[in-house]
């Protein structure tokens, strides 16, 4: 299946990926390419299968519901490109974009 | 300073020595720096050494070895980790910019464990960016390079991992495996690299690829060191619901047993699928003339199914991976793109600037097959493959103990010689139905491939929790095999 262009982007943009219109053009013959071959799939009567998600017959997993410590305020901010020192700094996500 | 030649040591050796006084925890710590010293420049195994921390845990075996403790079974060897492991102390780069400059915050349960069996953490090893590939030339770092041969791949995606073991620059090292990124470096390099069961070891720490085909295992220069490592870093978790509460045997106690009677099926289609090397086709021929030799019942079996698990892949695998890379936002860490005009500009910028092309690839791709419209098509298709694939092992299994493959279709390849994406993918062909099922394989090495030089790997693939037996085959064949692990270009050290 040939991907196009318009797909390509549009698929980024469901991937939050800002790609370059270079970028759009090689991936839309990669990612055919890439298609053409794992299409053959789709040939295959596979009709009345169970599909697997997950590979170990495993059942619920559980363990005791106590309270234990997890990890800080610092430690999870220690990775932050920007913090105040007890949140994340994120751009205004809700309004017209003026600062609130 | 005694300077040991850890080429010619195993882990066992390394930690008997220690016990018996005959060198010290720091002494076998500073031969694996100078030997890192010696070829580091021309393999480039590790993104980041640590030998604060590596000395550290020597000097703490060293005190408890003269105060009389018991040591632990893996003292004093040294260790290199996939950087796509984490460990408070050490950068978790995954070999991309994204990630550059990311302090763990928390262990790795297996990388824990390693330690806590006594392993010297020498370094954190180069890799495939967030595992994608199979060669380490995606990492944003500079790829590895094989140490049988400068100019060739050592595989990947653990390839630092492989690598570093080849060099006998460590003893042991942990890789991750998603489609064959343990075993198909370990072909490359001439090392034992075993992916255990899905479930065997926690995942817990190490940075997700594929949720349900993921799991962590090591490599070393014999069957007996991967023995020892495995019984280290395995069994249940509370923090990976998917690992296993299966007990863990001490698989190094039961590799000398040998394999009279053990039932051996030959993977025939597989061997005879085009793209598989004239010469490795006659090396595992000629490991299952081994097999039978060391008494094993050796018998055809075919996996028709594993045709296409390699298409089943590449929608499964981008598609968990897709999904798990969505945690990258430029918020809480990692790469974070500068004056972002909103939330929508910070992440598709962020994102789009701090992962490398093969990262953006599979995102894209397994974002696809999960789009609407398609993701029947693909995704659920795949889904009903990989039960077809399951159901194959499992008929196989019935009738026999192991089975054997290539571990690849080839042996290391030149840089760039694999310029299309999907010709790359094809050198797990042999490795990912293994994935797709969930359990066990390790690659054992057979000898030098005659036209390459270069190391070849036998497959040896288990039933689920059936390491022991894996373990026990490989050990017999290993014995019988006789192959020398070290480079040239090590032996050349004198």
């Amino acid at each position: 299946m040939a991907i196009t262009e318009s797909d390509v982007r549009h698929v980024a943009m469901l991937a939050r990926l800002a790609l370059t219109d270079e970028q759009v053009t090689t991936l839309a013959a990669e990612l055919s390419g890439v298609l053409g071959h794992i299409d053959t799939l789709q040939h295959l009567d596979l009709e009345g299968v169970q599909p697997t998600a997950h590979p170990l017959a495993m059942t619920n997993s559980t363990r005791e519901d106590v309270v234990v410590p997890g990890l800080s305020r610092a430690e999870a901010l220690r990775n932050a490109p920007l913090s105040d020192g007890t949140a994340f700094v994120v751009p205004t996500i809700t309004g017209g974009g003026e600062e609130s | 300073m005694t300077t040991l030649d850890l080429s010619s040591l195993s882990a066992r050796q390394v930690r008997d020595g220690i016990v018996a006084g005959e060198f010290s925890a720091r002494e076998v710590a500073e031969s694996a720096y100078a030997r890192i010293e010696a070829l580091e420049a021309g393999v480039h195994a590790f993104l980041q050494l640590t030998p604060e921390l590596a000395y550290a845990a020597a000097d703490r075996i060293d005190a408890a070895r003269t105060s009389g403790e018991d040591l632990p079974p893996l003292a004093g060897v040294p260790a290199g980790i996939k950087d796509n492991m984490n460990l408070v102390g050490t950068r978790t780069t995954c070999a991309s910019r994204m990630l550059a400059d990311y302090e763990s915050v928390y262990d790795c349960t297996a990388v824990r464990r390693l330690l806590n069996a006594g392993a010297l953490p020498i370094g954190k090893c180069n890799m495939d960016e967030f595992a994608f590939g199979s060669s380490t030339e995606n990492s944003a770092f500079g790829p590895t390079h094989n140490p049988w041969d400068l100019e060739r791949v050592p595989g990947g995606s653990s390839g630092g991992s492989a690598a570093a073991v080849a060099a006998g620059m460590v003893s042991i090292s942990l890789g991750s495996d998603t489609g064959g990124s343990i075993r198909q470096p370990g072909a490359l390099t001439g090392t034992v690299a075993l992916k255990p069961t899905y479930g065997r070891v926690s995942r817990y720490g190490v940075v997700a690829f594929g949720s349900s085909l993921d799991q962590i295992g090591p490599f070393g220069k014999s069957v007996d060191d991967v023995s020892l490592t495995l019984a280290a870093i395995a069994g249940r978790d509370p923090m990976d619901a998917t690992s296993s509460a299966e007990p863990v045997p001490a698989y190094a106690e039961m590799l000398d047993r040998g394999i009279a009677g053990l039932k051996v099926g030959i993977v025939r289609d597989m061997l005879e699928m085009e793209g598989c090397g004239e010469e490795i086709r006659a090396a595992v021929d000629a490991a299952v003339e081994t097999f039978a030799a060391l008494g094993a019942e050796v018998g055809e079996v075919e996996l028709p199914s594993t045709e296409h698990g390699l298409a089943a892949y590449y929608i499964i695998g981008p598609a968990e991976a897709s999904s798990n890379l969505a945690r990258f936002d430029g918020i809480r860490y990692g790469h974070r793109a500068e004056d972002p005009e909103d939330v929508l500009d910070l992440y598709t910028r962020s994102r789009a600037e701090g992962f490398g092309p093969e990262t953006i690839r599979r995102i894209m791709l397994g974002t696809y097959v999960l789009s609407a419209g398609y993701y029947d098509a693909y995704y659920g298709q795949a889904q009903k493959a990989r039960t077809r694939i399951i159901e194959d092992f499992r008929s196989a299994f019935e009738r026999f103990d192991v089975l054997l493959t290539p571990t690849t279709p080839e042996t290391a390849f030149r840089f760039g010689e694999k310029s299309d994406p999907f010709t790359m993918y094809l050198n797990d062909v042999y490795t990912i139905p293994v994935n797709l099922a969930g359990n066990c394989a390790v690659s054992v090495p057979t000898g030098l491939c005659a036209g390459s030089g270069m190391p070849i790997g036998l497959q040896i693939i288990g039933d689920y929790f059936a390491e022991s037996t894996v373990l026990r085959a490989a050990a017999a064949y290993e014995e019988a095999a006789g192959f020398d692990p070290v480079p040239p270009l090590v032996r050349a050290l004198g």
